[in-house]
């Protein structure tokens, strides 16, 4: 039975904690076991057995007092850009090894509230910036699929420990696609929600205007009930949203005006747009994502074509914006107050100068060499200011879109996970994000759903993008897409 | 603005433009609940948020914009309903996030004017913006064995900086306009004005041309703390320049220190790339929204403004525009010079007054007026007994330095005590002015054979026989009489 | 309009990062390839486009929220200085700083 525990998904682990069947104790120790036992897959950076004890003890206390609530006891580890009290927080760079922060970020503080047991961080590309996780300080995290694939990223770690069966869910950042795109890689999945919806308080920042919490888990149901917890207004996020928020998991069962037993999605019309069902997308993603559209047309929705013109230029876009942010967001990190200060200098120029190169990996010393150049004088409206309009006419493509459609639909990526180290050129890196940075530029809630499999076996996410502010049907499709099929619950083999 | 060919220095022509750092005197930090309180012990006051902590955030302070939004008004400027915050990105150990939260494009103040006078001339600067920024940190260099040490308390600090055009033509207007802003902003209650704790700081952009010519290369004066300094600081800049151009050499533009113990500016080393900012709208902060609405309810709690205060004086106590003006310097003397009105119904002779011996004593001792040892309502008193010719000007000046010395507050006790009552018993002086007729037969007949010199000899006579006491009117009026002229 | 060693040379700088010749070198290459595509983005014509600095602005006036002036926050010094590579007297120590 206990080798079954690690199958169960956060909703399951409640109700058998309601029951009191199951302690937040066995499930912790269990899963603990499973996170060492699994540490060639590089899932987490860090992990504390007494700190994650102590929260399951306290959270069986709680419990014993006569508390509830669908996270109480259950076990889940933050991406490594949450900063958080109880563990290093080091955004897998070199430059924050060790770094402990005086505060939890404000998710990671919501979670706690809920009782939420925190096993550890998770690994991933160095500062969020990459779609790989092949850019971490520690070593990349590797597809349970497939241990020489990709696991995706940034958030690679929380996708992994997810698939992998290690922890039910975990909290991930999407900047452009790093929640979507790694849980489209390992068969999980994964929502970022409405940018405003999650507090960027104690988020390591990467691009603050595109920055987004989010959760990766193995079902829309499990997304809902984290989500749930982690959203809503901060006053310490000035971009941070007063819009109510809706109770997700209730939602999921929200019965649709006609809709029938056979037909739960009766009326919704999904748009699909040209632009990311076009060449370049590998035969079997394309394969996947059709039949999973033709799994949501018997469900009772509509297909309707849609078109997204400037797809292919929200590439230059988002890696115009996405590193002037970031070259601005990562001066902080001079070596004075906390981080990397390289042991040997001549002056202040020089002790700056070393400690940030021998900190910074490749990666981001690229973007802010990127973000640097953009915003350097002269050449500032010609690259950030002309990306900035193309944003907004991203954006109104998709209001023009949402006239037609309810949904929109395509791939998250447009191949499979591909073999580690099989990508030196970063151009070649930024052109794969093409299909989830669209969503990220205009602020827009995404989903990626499992959808089958692809080349090689390997799993295919279906992306699923809403409007502002409707997560809640965005999980209620996704749920009922999860009813009527179980690509959601394979499971890689040996997990 | 109005500027005069003796303004020019060695047959140069001084432009001078100032940008003005005033401190907001709120309780807490722009974008942080850090404490502003001067003096705490080092980053004891300096908060995650200041200190740029991973993953911290910046959220505006109301009463920063409160009080941005009372300058403008006062300066007539345009309180922008939709203002921007940019990052200016440059490295420095004292600024923790490595860019400065301020306002580029858009600032929150627009356009706007001081005026103040030079002697009697009266100036009129135009501002060019007044925007809201935060403080950095502080370096501090006493050696910590070959380190630098940083201090973050300041970090963050609400600053106003105020940019004006390079209006002003000589120092001295320079350091009008300096008073004058720095009586505004305290006046305003927007800030507490001590300059001594950097609450008020200028940076001087200082060039020269020939009469006519276009302008010249500017080079900016960094953290000029007191007016002394930016007078000393302008000045040698000024020359150095004329000497640079005189010997042919070019002026490059710098930032430039002023070392107060030379009395000297140099061009700072650090900063060689300050010229590339990066300046881009802070993704962290949506634009600052002010609804007219907001504007109207500072606009009504805002204190009587001295240039209105000023007109008041002049169509109520009918003062001259230029006594007015000096009457309103600041919140204190104003309420000075209304007290001591109200109490002897005489402003244009407590107007007098202030600008004279009190001040000139204010001066002295380098006091304010709020710690004038003599209180309006004594002021008035012995104004009143000048007017009854109770005492001379001359006497009543000797009251003064009593009063302010302390030998005594009661007015009329001094004036018997002091023996400076003048004799108004028209008997005795009649005798006396008998006598003295009498005595100089000569000067009587000077007198009439038409010499009025003579007249004069004769009340000196007077005077002096009665020892000063009497008052000169009435000696005059009596000598005439007698001498039937 | 492709960049130069100097340019490399100079934003390096500007971004406080030491990059051996090597590295500036693949940079500039690596830069130079990405350029490339994003001069299709300069093509297209957005005169009269407002910039999206936030993306909610797409659909609605988002306003700055402020804060009340209260004092919020205590002394951390403590807590904060654990993570600093060099502190005396609550000081934090860097190079001599030349002005």
């Amino acid at each position: 039975m206990s080798t079954e525990l690690h199958h169960l998904g956060v909703a399951e682990l409640a109700r058998r904690l309601q029951a009191k069947t199951l302690s937040s104790v066995e499930i912790t120790k269990h899963l603990l076991a499973r996170v060492a036992a699994h540490e060639q897959l590089g899932a987490f950076v860090c992990t504390d057995e007494a700190v994650a004890m102590a929260q399951a003890q306290a959270a069986d206390a709680r419990r014993a007092r006569g508390e509830t609530g669908p996270l109480l006891g259950v076990p889940l580890a933050h991406k490594d850009i949450f900063v958080t009290v109880d563990f290093p927080s080091t955004a897998a760079s070199k430059m924050l090894e060790g770094y402990r922060s005086p505060f939890d970020a404000t998710v990671v503080a919501r979670l706690k509230q809920a009782g939420a047991v925190t096993l550890g961080k998770l690994n991933c590309d160095e500062f969020a910036m990459g779609g790989s996780n092949e850019h971490s300080a520690f070593g990349p995290a590797r597809n349970p699929w497939n241990p020489q694939r990709i696991a995706g990223g940034s958030s690679g770690g929380s996708a992994v420990a997810v698939a992998a069966r290690l922890i039910p869910a975990a909290t991930g950042t999407d900047t452009g696609g790093s929640v979507r795109q790694p849980a489209a890689l390992t068969g999980i999945t994964g929502i970022k929600p409405t940018y405003g919806r999650c507090s960027r308080y104690g988020m390591i920042a990467f691009a603050s205007s595109l920055d987004q919490a989010g959760v990766l888990a193995r079902s829309a149901e499990d997304c809902a009930l984290l989500l749930g917890a982690m959203s809503g207004f901060d006053e310490r996020d000035a971009t941070s949203a007063q819009q109510p928020v809706e109770d997700y998991a209730a939602a999921l069962r929200a019965v649709r005006e006609g809709a029938t037993a056979a037909q739960p999605l009766k009326g919704l019309r999904i748009g699909m747009p040209r632009e990311f069902f076009g060449e370049g997308v590998a035969a079997g993603v394309l394969a996947a994502v059709r039949a999973a559209l033709a799994e949501f047309e018997k469900l009772g929705a509509t297909l309707v074509e849609v078109s997204l013109p400037r797809t292919e230029l929200s590439i230059p876009v988002y890696y115009i914006i996405a590193p002037a942010e970031a070259s601005s967001n990562l001066s902080r990190y001079d070596g004075v107050r906390y981080g990397h200060r390289a042991k040997h200098y001549a002056d202040l120029l020089d002790m700056y100068k070393k400690s940030r190169s021998e900190g910074f990996g490749a990666e981001v010393k690229r973007r802010i060499m990127i973000g640097t150049y953009v915003l350097s004088h002269g050449y500032y409206d010609a690259y950030y200011l002309q990306a900035q309009k193309l944003r907004r006419m991203i954006a109104e493509d998709f209001q023009a879109a949402f006239a037609h459609c309810d949904l929109i639909a395509g791939p998250v990526s447009p191949t499979v996970a591909r073999a580690l180290g099989s990508q030196t050129d970063p151009l070649q890196e930024y052109l794969a994000d093409i299909f989830t940075l669209p969503a990220s530029l205009a602020g827009l809630p995404g989903m990626s759903v499992p959808a089958g499999f692809g080349e090689e076996g390997l799993p295919v996410g279906l992306q699923l993008i809403g409007n502002y502010w409707k997560e809640s049907q965005l999980l209620h499709a996704a749920h009922a897409f999860q009813q009527a099929t179980d690509f959601h619950l394979r499971a890689p083999e040996g997990c | 603005m109005t500027h005069t060919a003796s303004e020019l220095v060695r047959g140069y022509e001084v432009v001078i433009g100032l940008e003005t750092h005033v401190q907001l005197s709120t309780q807490s930090k722009i974008f942080s609940g850090a404490s502003t309180a001067f003096g705490a012990a080092p980053n004891t006051q300096a908060c995650a948020v200041d200190l740029a902590l991973p993953g911290t955030l910046p959220v505006l302070n109301r009463a920063a914009v409160e009080r941005a939004i009372r300058f403008g008004l006062a300066v007539q400027g345009t309180v922008a309903p939709r203002s921007i915050f940019a990052r200016k990105n440059y490295f420095y150990p004292d600024l923790p996030k490595g860019y400065q939260i301020s306002q580029y494009e858009i600032p929150v103040v627009q356009g706007g004017q001081i005026e103040f006078y030079v002697g009697e001339v009266k100036h009129r600067v135009r501002l060019t913006r007044a925007h809201l920024e935060e403080d950095a940190g502080k370096s501090l260099h006493e050696d910590y064995h070959g380190h630098t040490g940083i201090d973050l308390n300041r970090a963050g600090t609400p600053l106003l900086e105020i940019v004006s055009e390079p209006d002003m033509r000589s120092s001295a207007q320079a350091v009008g306009y300096a008073k004058a802003l720095h009586a505004l902003v305290v006046w305003l209650g927007i800030c507490d004005g001590n300059m001594q704790e950097g609450s008020f700081r200028c940076d001087a952009n200082v060039s020269v041309r020939k009469p006519g010519q276009p302008l010249g290369t500017r080079r900016e004066i960094k953290n000029l703390n007191s007016f002394r300094f930016l007078q000393q600081a302008i000045d040698y800049e000024v020359h150095w320049q004329i000497d640079q151009l005189e010997d042919g050499l070019p002026i490059e533009q710098a930032t430039v220190l002023f070392n107060p113990d030379t009395g000297q500016t140099r061009a700072m080393r650090s900063k060689e790339d300050a010229h590339d900012y990066r300046y881009f709208p802070d993704p962290d902060l949506p634009p600052l929204v002010i609804a007219p609405e907001w504007v109207e309810q500072v606009k009504a709690d805002m204190p009587e403004l001295p240039s209105v205060m000023a007109e008041r004086f002049q169509r109520e106590d009918g003062l001259p525009a230029y006594d007015a003006t000096m009457m309103t310097q600041s919140l204190a003397l104003a309420r000075y010079y209304e007290a001591a009105r109200d109490a002897c119904q005489q402003p244009k002779l407590v107007a007098n007054w202030l600008m004279g011996e009190l001040s000139r004593r204010l001066n002295a001792e380098g006091k304010d007026i709020a710690q004038a040892p003599v209180p309006p309502a004594t002021l008035a008193a012995l104004i009143l007994r000048i007017q009854d010719g109770t005492v001379s000007n001359n006497g009543a000046k000797q009251v003064f330095e009593a009063l302010w010395s302390g030998e005594g507050s009661d007015v009329d006790a001094l004036i018997e005590a002091k023996g400076l009552k003048q004799m108004n018993d028209t008997g005795a002086l009649e005798a006396i002015v008998q006598e003295v007729l009498a005595a100089h037969p000569k000067s009587v007949e000077e007198f009439r054979a038409g010499k009025e010199k003579a007249f004069n000899a004769l009340v000196g006579q007077v005077m002096k026989a009665t020892k000063g006491k009497a008052n000169p009117a009435q000696v005059n009026e009596l000598l005439r009489q007698k001498l039937g002229a | 309009m492709a960049l130069t060693l100097q340019d490399v040379g100079r934003i390096a700088h500007l971004a406080r990062l030491a990059l051996s010749e090597d590295e500036q070198a693949q940079m500039l290459e690596q830069l130079n390839g990405f350029f490339a595509i994003v001069e299709r983005m300069r093509a297209v014509d957005t005169t009269g486009v407002e910039p999206l600095y936030t993306p909610l602005s797409a659909v609605q006036d988002v306003v700055l929220r402020l804060r009340e002036d209260v004092v919020t926050e205590t002394d951390q010094r403590e807590a904060h200085q654990r993570s600093a590579p060099a502190v005396e007297d609550g000081l934090y120590l860097v190079p001599k700083v030349i002005e």
